[in-house]
């Protein structure tokens, strides 16, 4: 809440006005953090906590077993998309549509809903919010948004399809299934952004189903983005 | 993959394992050697199928009977886009490929599920002889007026997606089966997200969105079942959690049903499609 404190009106503007700038260096994206955190808090988020020293530390982010622990690995890839989506929204890439800042912040609203609902589900059994480190992505760039978001998307769909069959309570497998098609449908859109009809594109196998990944495998990639350590040893491998 | 090669290396401790495969060792060790991806991609259910029945076991019947549902559904999808695509006059040049994209994308689901199915032993259901796309009456130009195709496209993609959620408990646990299933369901998401977006840009349905809307955002009031029943899409309590709102962020209400696609029951879903001669 400190670096909600710390974002004065003033120095927004400022932080608007390097949006011009074609960098976003380590420095800038600090601050950003604090624009992103700021605006979290219009729509009441308080969970980007991307400068937050107290979730960094060396013990690491346990997810936990059986289907709590595939509950807390959605919950960590929810909570990356969300605050992806919180920074785009908040720091718009140069020439966005107004189209455009409709889809963003409909996803952003999608991704806080499906973070919010984790959190609220697991209750006590939650994992606490993660450090995120967005230094790789250049969020005045429309290349390197869309191009993040595209990876984000069609990394949580393969990740929801490659976990449904570990999760032992079918309510758990309903409610991932009535996300992961809402993700398939972001997808599909940020890739119609990027190249018309490439809604499919490289993520169907030769009989047109979606491609899955395993908790690793997904990790793996995740983990780009993702300061805080993950320890996912616990979970099931069927 | 070295099928044939674990084959061998189970004779090693069961002599009679081609025994027990026979008579179907020859097709079998031609379907492993046959360079396609079709067949590769099957190979877990063949070899499933394989084990199952050299073991005496069997492939559980509710997971056939959600295959063959999906196969019935699938048929259908695929017949829509091909005779949607071939139709003189209806798909404009410039969606054409996206249509025959989809039309592409549902043959290889049929053909897919079809293997599938007769891996596991069974029969895969056929295909209707006939359909009748306009719901007896109710899309009197669907194969005439490319906005009502579109619409129809989306309601039946929307309703797709629906199905497969609502059974996918039925293959909990199923890794092979479940992922499968679940990966046929996001491609379904997928085409439905395309195929709105086409209806947006093409100005059809200019303020629809990929995901959908509340209940029925279709325009159209003859498809609020595909939207409604017992769960309906505009629901937005989650496993007695309100999304609306939820921990005091301002998550609107249209948020919340976008946000989670829902379920149809088996039961729902053949109502819906009864009128086009799918059940």
């Amino acid at each position: 809440m400190e670096i909600l404190n710390r974002s004065k009106k003033e120095e927004d503007r400022t932080l608007l006005d390097d949006l011009t700038q074609k960098e976003l260096s380590r420095r800038k994206f600090l601050r950003f953090s604090g624009l992103a955190g700021a605006s979290a808090l219009v729509i009441g988020s308080s969970t980007l906590t991307a400068c937050n020293k107290d979730d960094g530390g060396t013990d690491g982010v346990n997810l936990g077993s059986g289907d709590i622990g595939i509950l807390n690995y959605a919950y960590a890839l929810e909570q990356l998309e969300a605050a992806f989506y919180i920074q785009v929204v908040a720091t718009p890439y140069s020439g966005i549509t107004p189209a455009e800042t409709m889809f963003m912040t409909d996803i952003r609203d999608h991704e806080i809903a499906h973070r919010e609902f984790f959190k609220n589900a697991l209750g006590a059994s939650a994992i606490r919010s993660l450090e995120v480190d967005f230094s790789s992505i250049n969020f005045s760039s429309r290349d390197s948004v869309l191009g993040t978001a595209r990876a984000f998307e069609d990394l949580g769909v393969s990740a929801y399809d490659g976990a449904g069959y570990l999760l032992q309570d079918v309510n758990y497998l309903l409610l991932a299934g009535k996300i992961v098609s809402v993700e398939a449908r972001h997808a599909a859109l940020i890739r119609e952004l990027i190249t018309p009809n490439s809604f499919l594109g490289d993520q169907v196998d030769a009989n047109s189903v979606n491609i899955s990944r395993t908790p690793p495998e997904v990790l793996a990639i995740a983990s780009t983005y993702i300061k805080s350590r993950i320890i996912a040893n616990q979970l099931p491998t069927g | 993959m070295k099928i044939v090669n674990i084959l061998d290396e189970i004779e090693k401790v069961d002599p009679e394992i081609y025994d027990r495969l026979s008579p179907r060792r020859r097709a079998m060790q031609q379907f492993f050697r046959v360079g396609s991806k079709v067949a590769i991609a099957a190979v877990p259910f063949g070899l499933g199928s394989m084990f199952n029945k050299a073991y005496g076991q069997s492939v559980p019947a509710g997971v056939i009977a959600v295959l063959q549902y999906a196969l019935t559904l699938e048929h259908f999808e695929y017949r829509f886009y091909a005779t949607g695509s071939s139709a003189a006059g209806l798909v404009p040049a410039a969606d054409k490929a996206a249509i025959d994209m989809i039309r592409d994308s549902e043959l290889k689901h049929v053909n897919f599920l079809r293997t599938v199915i007769s891996a596991a032993g069974a029969t895969p259901v056929a295909e209707k002889p006939a359909y009748d796309f306009t719901a007896m009456g109710t899309f009197p130009t669907v194969l005439t007026s490319y906005s009502t195709f579109l619409a129809v496209a989306q309601v039946l993609e929307d309703t797709g997606v629906r199905a497969y959620k609502g059974r996918a408990g039925e293959l909990k646990n199923q890794k092979v089966y479940l992922t499968a299933a679940l990966g046929i369901h996001a491609v379904e998401a997928r085409h439905a997200a395309k195929i709105r977006y086409m209806r947006r840009l093409s100005g059809q349905a200019p303020t629809i969105k990929p995901w959908i809307t509340g209940g029925n955002d279709t325009g159209i009031a003859a498809a609020n079942g595909n939207y409604g029943g017992a769960t309906p899409e505009s629901t937005v309590v989650q496993a007695g959690i309100t999304i609306t709102g939820i921990n005091g962020l301002a998550i609107s209400a249209t948020a919340a049903s976008e946000a989670f696609d829902e379920p149809l029951t088996t039961q729902e879903v053949l109502d819906l499609v009864r009128p086009f001669g799918v059940s």
